[in-house]
């Protein structure tokens, strides 16, 4: 697997990793932290640390943080093809799956296990939301801040920039 | 009517794209750039805003539906929703020009940051806001997931929520791991609600 080129390392590691990450980006977070710090030593554990930062708070889904490592490793090349290792396979895979389902087809099967599916993907999402509210809300105040943001956006259409950019300036601010 | 139909008769919100013309490649390709540049702290937040309450292009259920396919898919579930989401309006093309807006504005944007990261390398500012805007996420995410549970609520569908409520439980109360809890789930959702469509159609 140890290629010279260090693109077609990177994907080949991201590639492969984007077939296993079942559960969405944050499940995989873990695994990249083994391969980029401890196996490849690509990045120290602060510059992991950062990366991590720095993707979740850019926009754009937060599985960027691999654009983040493809650049240590090799630059802007590094960057776009970690990338789209990790996120086009998958994407195809999806595409040809859903079209499966949706093939028009007497079968009853298709609508069914989707269907099924439904409630065990939200109740996945309320317990990343409380696993992960239980990481970030060590304060009374984060805690608040938590709290009224949900009740805010579950009630009112309010576009949610704004609590974000509200949340951004209380941090900034050293208020939570 | 077969019972795939029945609870879309009583669900209000009939998808635009179903009745109007689908949007074309570039209106989809900008739909997703701006949900991907407004998603600070993940996307499916603005996704869900954007498909099912700006544009309709999709209902409640469908957007759930399709999603969570999407989540039990290997890969990122938002690039995954992306093409697929995409390539049900307008076929590969679509998909394709959904998956490159969600990625290349962010992609340019996070080569930008590791260019000035490699060259300033410090981050406490960002990452004291960063704590803050984290927050508001977590807050934001759970007001998606309540907005994805109303179809399931509006249909009193107990079985479903049931099945929610314990996968919550077994993952976010109890921490047991996730192959486990899914290798019982799933079967076991399959089952339910094969049982609950024959007793509709009976």
């Amino acid at each position: 697997m140890t290629s010279e080129n260090p693109i077609w390392a990177l994907i080949s590691i991201f590639g492969l990793m984007s077939l296993f990450a079942v559960g969405g980006a944050a499940a995989a977070v873990p695994e990249m932290h083994r391969i980029a710090v401890d196996v490849h030593h690509w990045m120290t554990d602060k510059q992991f640390a950062d990366a991590y930062a720095i993707a979740q708070l850019s926009p754009g889904p937060n599985v960027l943080i691999v654009t983040l490592i493809g650049y240590a490793v090799a630059g802007i090349p590094g960057a776009l093809a970690a990338t789209l290792a990790m996120c086009l396979p998958t994407a195809l895979l999806a595409y040809f799956v859903s079209r499966l389902l949706n093939r028009p087809s007497q079968s009853r099967w298709p609508g069914l296990i989707q269907a099924a599916l439904v409630p065990l993907s939200i109740g996945l999402m309320a317990a990343s939301a409380l696993i992960l509210a239980q990481s970030t809300d060590r304060t009374i105040a984060a805690l608040l801040l938590t709290a009224t943001v949900a009740l805010i956006a579950s009630v009112s259409r309010i576009n949610p920039l704004w609590l974000l950019l509200a949340g951004g300036l209380l941090g900034f601010a050293g208020i939570v | 009517m077969s019972p795939d139909s029945a609870p879309a008769a009583q669900e209000p919100d009939i998808p635009a794209a179903v009745h109007g013309l689908p949007p074309s490649l570039w209106a989809l390709f900008l739909a997703f750039a701006r949900m991907s540049l407004a998603g600070f702290g993940g996307v499916l937040v603005f996704a869900r805003r954007a498909i099912v309450e700006q544009h309709r292009w999709m209902t409640a259920d469908e957007f759930n539906e399709t999603f969570a396919l999407c989540h039990f898919l290997p890969g990122p579930n938002i690039v995954n929703l992306s093409m697929v989401f995409g390539s049900r309006l307008r076929g590969i093309a679509g998909g394709v020009a959904a998956f490159a807006g969600l990625l290349l504005p962010p992609t340019l944007i996070m080569t930008v940051l590791a260019i000035i990261y490699a060259r300033f390398g410090d981050v406490d500012v960002l990452r004291r806001s960063l704590a803050g805007i984290s927050c508001a996420a977590v807050g934001l995410l759970i007001a998606v997931v309540f907005r994805m549970m109303t179809p399931l609520l509006k249909r009193m569908d107990a079985a479903a929520l049931i099945l929610m409520l314990a996968v919550f439980t077994a993952i976010g109360v109890l921490r047991l791991p996730l192959r486990a809890v899914l290798l019982v789930a799933i079967p076991l959702s399959i089952g339910v609600t094969s049982l609950m469509r024959r007793k509709v159609a009976a």
